[in-house]
């Protein structure tokens, strides 16, 4: 099996709404440079819209780990989203469209999760929450 | 402060999103939005996102909001020019934009506004005709 090295990887801070679409921005670079379709694209970009809004919003910013993977031969985006915000007391709830603390539609996680290629969340009352998801280019 | 530009057409109202939006962006022209149709007697809205993207949960939210607020002021929202990927990323997502027109570009959207309201097709001759 082909093996790539993973050859981008950085940080992308989410401490303002501005930061949102530049990390955005900065996602769909990196997913055209893969080879990744547009419709692809667009999934990722508007889920890594969701997220880091929730992390500004609930979490209060947070960062964003870019880095591009491969399985097997298909390349991928993958970002974990990390914020030190309140966490989560009930995650099930949290991931039931419509269900919202906030002045959203409660879209965000399930709606995130349902476009993407692979999602999971960790949180933690009083630590923080981490999303990680990844977008393979054909997914 | 960073701002979308609204034009007025006779009894409509156009906004072209040329920008990537971001959350108070989109705030400001729903606000923007409702004062202008309140100001102008607007009939109609038009909004062409043919350069965005992306829309997302909140954007979603802050059209219909405009669609909502524009009707009880008497005036119907048309969203147009949506590109394939977004409809397609919307449906996914879980956001129907339920109670807002869409076409397919700006003239079909304005053909859709003009007839909605045939009846109002000469209103400002009938206005000059009442003054005298």
């Amino acid at each position: 099996m082909l093996t790539t090295t993973t050859n981008i990887r950085e940080i992308l801070s989410v401490r303002q709404e501005r930061d949102v679409v530049i990390c955005r921005n900065r996602v769909k670079e990196v997913a055209a440079k893969l080879g990744m379709g547009i419709v692809n694209q667009t999934k990722l970009i508007t889920a890594v819209s969701e997220l880091a809004r929730n992390m500004l919003i609930y979490g209060g910013g947070g960062n964003v780990l870019l880095q591009t993977v491969t399985r097997g031969r298909e390349p991928g985006v993958q970002l974990i989203f990390e914020d030190k915000g309140p966490g989560i007391a009930d995650i099930k709830k949290a991931m039931q469209d419509g269900f919202t603390t906030g002045k959203s539609m409660g879209m965000g996680l399930p709606g995130a999760k349902r476009l993407v290629s692979e999602f999971s969340i960790d949180s933690t009352v009083g630590k923080g929450t981490t999303v990680k998801i990844i977008k393979w280019k054909n997914g | 402060m960073e701002r979308i530009p609204i034009l007025k057409m006779g009894k409509f109202l156009l906004v072209t999103i040329q920008v990537d939006l971001y959350d108070r962006l989109a705030l400001t022209l729903e606000e923007d939005l409702i004062q202008m149709v309140h100001k102008t007697g607007a009939r109609g809205v038009l909004i062409d996102i043919s350069a965005l993207s992306i829309v997302d949960s909140f954007m979603g939210k802050i059209i219909g909001n405009i669609a909502a607020m524009s009707s009880i002021l008497d005036a119907e929202t048309v969203v147009v020019g949506m590109q394939p990927a977004v409809a397609i990323t919307l449906i996914e997502l879980g956001l129907p934009l339920s109670g807002v027109h869409t076409a397919l570009n700006v003239e079909r959207g304005m053909a859709l506004l003009a007839a909605r309201m045939p009846d109002e097709t000469d209103d400002i001759d009938v206005d000059d005709n009442d003054e005298y």
